[in-house]
């Protein structure tokens, strides 16, 4: 059997684990990795300028891929910055696997130099963690941590290797399969239960299927798609959902939730039966507990048991992979089930209540004269990018506008931070994308609050000559805070103007990307045309309505069918 | 409700902070906590006692078999059990109150660990509610100090006829 250092095999790790590119910022502690890197030279390795950014960009190369992505920090500090990317992984169960160094063991736990207690730290936000102390037993961490990472409900894992175990020496002996006593995620469904969730199925009249994350996560938008066109139901989606069905659909009602259609929320309140499909109820979804879907029967499919039952009571519980739970009740379905019209003739009245319901309040906004409203310039954006494009997003306004006005019809094309909610995810994820597919066009639509949370990406971006969009929607204030503010708190807007921002256009410039600005509507599709078309990375800044709000809104811990309306 | 879990675990560093941190993270109660090896040296054994309604039960359960080092929870108060708690209790034990203690312990089936001039030391076993009877009859004696094991529990084997 070969020896090799520890340093090599976790080059020999990622070489096999189908790795082509790591994000990542060298220090100290992980010096010798690096060399390793450098030494072997078949890996794509991305220089961030803060390691949370390497984290980011990690997490979006996996969520656009579906593969594990990778990054690397040094001990200390390198490895507390990367825990906002972690914890964003976390919360949205994407696979990443984070490499931070660490100070010899013989100094651990004497407070050394750049020495923290990563693993104790990241402990509550990764899916499981290591801290190596001895060589021998690296290959299989690194076997596990790959597959911990992507199996059952993905999550990012984390190895802290210290500076000596990175040079020992011992056989890498390197497991093709694994199989972990305490670990065996369920991904086959009970037929039982599938049969059950079926007789729900034929029994109602006002059915909904309630799609979430677990569906792209899973791949199983053909398999969903299936479904909801079997039994003519109507679709929503989660933001995390977005793109699980297509937007553009005749059977879905769009996003729901907090900043969901008026359509979705009425016919999620009114529905006989959710079928749960790969989501969770969260808080943003469900509004007042109590008062959300009382008259509903629920399906609920998760790969992760914990989800279920964990918010709303469930009436037939599935757990396992979502693709085959959709399988095999499409199968039931086929074989069981009534034909097409026969479905379609029994939902007609729901579907004409629903379509009542997206008729009196669709989602719109006001246009004014002269003032640049930010739904304006993201319709735009569909129509320019036909749709075709993978979105990012940063976290407040920019995001739920995003949300609502352009319409995802593919799985994996809008990455964004959902469950953590990070300001700053949206522009290092971008770059995460275009290295996974450096033909794609990729936008990150940001808020002036948020793209100046990892603006410093710029020079990671221009470095590897990634041509990614960045769209600014510039209100000069911390938008959805001020909403609230706004809404909530009698207008007292404490701390959420910003009196300076930089010039946006003057900033790209500065990092030798190029900067376009529009000021009135006019400009908009213009200003988009030359950014969209310009060779390389460019920002375009729109100086939007400063208070535009987002709308519908249900107030948080309101019901809701308590939305307020444009 | 009380809930007494029984938990097998990798015996891995950081193994048991997961536990807690789970516990503590999602606010959820740790009554008392015991953990040692078992037969095989790479698992542990952990009994613990919780409270909460049967949702907040479930969730305990789902969410420690979720952790990566967990192997097998049981709610082993769902059916028949045996469980046994240990206490060390330092008690006053001057002239007139000496006999009193050492009658106590023979009613109660204590054993003296230590002696002193002034204390006996005394060791207490057996389920919560005997640990909890001795600890009120001595505390107007005079406790000087107590230490107590946590409870551990098996499932009891089905007898039959």
């Amino acid at each position: 059997m070969e020896k090799l250092p520890g340093k090599q095999m976790v080059v020999e790790a990622l070489k096999r684990e189908g790795v082509d590119v790591v994000f990542g910022f060298p220090g100290g502690a992980i010096i010798d990795v690096y060399d390793a890197m450098e030494k072997d030279g078949n890996i794509k390795h991305v220089l961030v300028r803060h390691e949370q950014g390497a984290a980011h960009a990690a997490d979006g190369y996996a969520r656009a891929t579906g593969k594990v992505g990778v990054c690397i920090a040094t001990s200390g500090p390198g490895a507390t910055n990367t825990v906002t990317g972690i914890a964003t992984a976390y919360m949205d169960s994407i696979p990443i696997v984070v490499f931070t160094g660490q100070v010899p063991t013989s100094l651990i736990g004497n407070d050394a130099f750049q020495e923290v207690d990563i693993v104790g730290i990241t402990r509550p936000c990764t899916k499981h963690n290591y801290l190596v102390k001895d060589v021998k037993k690296l290959p299989r961490i690194l076997k596990e941590a790959f597959y911990i990472a992507r199996s059952g409900r993905p999550g990012p894992v984390l190895i802290d290797l210290p500076k000596d175990v990175q040079n020992q020496v011992a056989e890498f002996d390197y497991p093709d399969k694994i199989k972990l006593r305490s670990y065996n995620p369920v991904v086959e469904p009970h037929t039982k239960q599938i049969e059950r969730a079926f007789k729900l199925i034929e029994k109602s009249k006002q059915p909904i299927i309630y799609v979430g994350g677990g569906v792209i996560i899973s791949n199983a938008h053909k398999e969903l798609r299936k479904l909801a066109e079997s039994i003519y139901a109507p679709v929503t989606m989660t933001l995390m959902g977005l793109g699980a069905f297509p937007g553009t659909h005749e059977q879905s009602l769009g996003m729901l939730g907090m900043h969901g259609t008026y359509c979705a929320n009425m016919t999620m309140a009114n529905t006989d039966l959710i079928i749960a499909v790969g989501a969770r109820f969260d808080d943003r979804v469900t509004g007042k507990i109590e008062a959300f879907a009382p008259n509903a029967k629920i399906i609920h499919i998760d790969i992760d048991p914990t989800s279920i039952q964990k918010n709303v009571k469930v009436d037939v519980p599935i757990v396992g992979d979502c693709k085959r739970a959709l399988k095999k009740l499409v199968k039931v379905i086929e074989e069981d089930g009534r034909p097409k019209e026969v479905w379609q003739e029994r939902f007609q009245p729901w579907w004409d209540q629903i379509r009542a319901w997206a008729k009196r309040h669709p989602l719109t906004y006001k246009k004014e004269p002269g003032v640049i409203k930010p739904q304006y310039v993201i319709e735009k954006l569909y129509e320019l990018t036909k749709g075709k494009a993978i979105i990012t997003t940063e976290v407040g306004q920019n995001q739920m506008w995003t949300a609502q006005f352009y319409k995802f019809d593919e799985p994996r094309t809008l990455l964004t931070s959902g469950g953590l909610g990070t300001m700053g995810y949206g522009f290092p994820a971008a770059i995460g994308a275009q290295m996974a597919f450096p033909d794609k066009l990729v936008v990150d639509v940001a808020g002036d609050g948020s793209i100046q949370m990892n603006i410093q990406e710029m020079a990671t971006a221009m470095e590897q000559r990634l041509p990614v969009k960045i769209v600014i929607l510039n209100n000069q204030f911390l938008g959805m805070v001020r909403q609230w503010q706004e809404l909530f708190y009698e207008k007292r807007y404490a701390a959420t103007e910003f009196t300076v921002t930089p010039d946006f256009v003057k900033l790209a410039e500065a990092y030798g990307a190029k900067g376009f600005r529009a000021t009135k509507p006019d400009e908009v599709e213009e200003t988009l045309k030359k950014g969209l078309e310009a060779d390389g990375l460019t920002i375009m800044e729109f100086a939007i309505a400063r208070e535009e709000g987002v709308f519908p809104m249900v107030p948080a811990g309101k019901a809701t069918t308590e939305m307020l309306l444009v | 409700m009380k809930h007494t879990l029984s938990v097998l675990v990798e015996n891995e560093p950081g193994a048991l902070s997961r536990i807690t941190g789970l516990f503590s993270g999602r606010g959820f109660n740790i009554e008392s906590l015991c953990v040692a090896p078992t037969m095989d040296h790479t698992m542990s054994h952990l009994t613990l006692v919780t409270t909460g309604d049967e949702f907040i039960i479930e969730q305990i359960i789902k969410q420690l078999n979720r952790l990566i080092d967990v192997y097998k929870v049981v709610d082993i108060s769902e059916g028949e059990f045996v469980e046994r708690e240990m206490a060390l209790i330092k008690v006053r034990a001057e002239d007139e109150t000496r006999a009193e203690v050492l009658r106590m312990c023979d009613i109660f089936r204590c054993k003296v660990v230590d002696v002193s001039p002034k204390t006996y030391t005394i060791e207490v076993t057996g389920p919560e509610s005997k640990l909890k009877a001795v600890i009120e009859l001595l505390k107007p004696i005079g406790i000087k100090e107590i230490t107590r094991t946590g409870t551990i529990a098996m499932q009891r084997e089905k007898k039959s006829l």
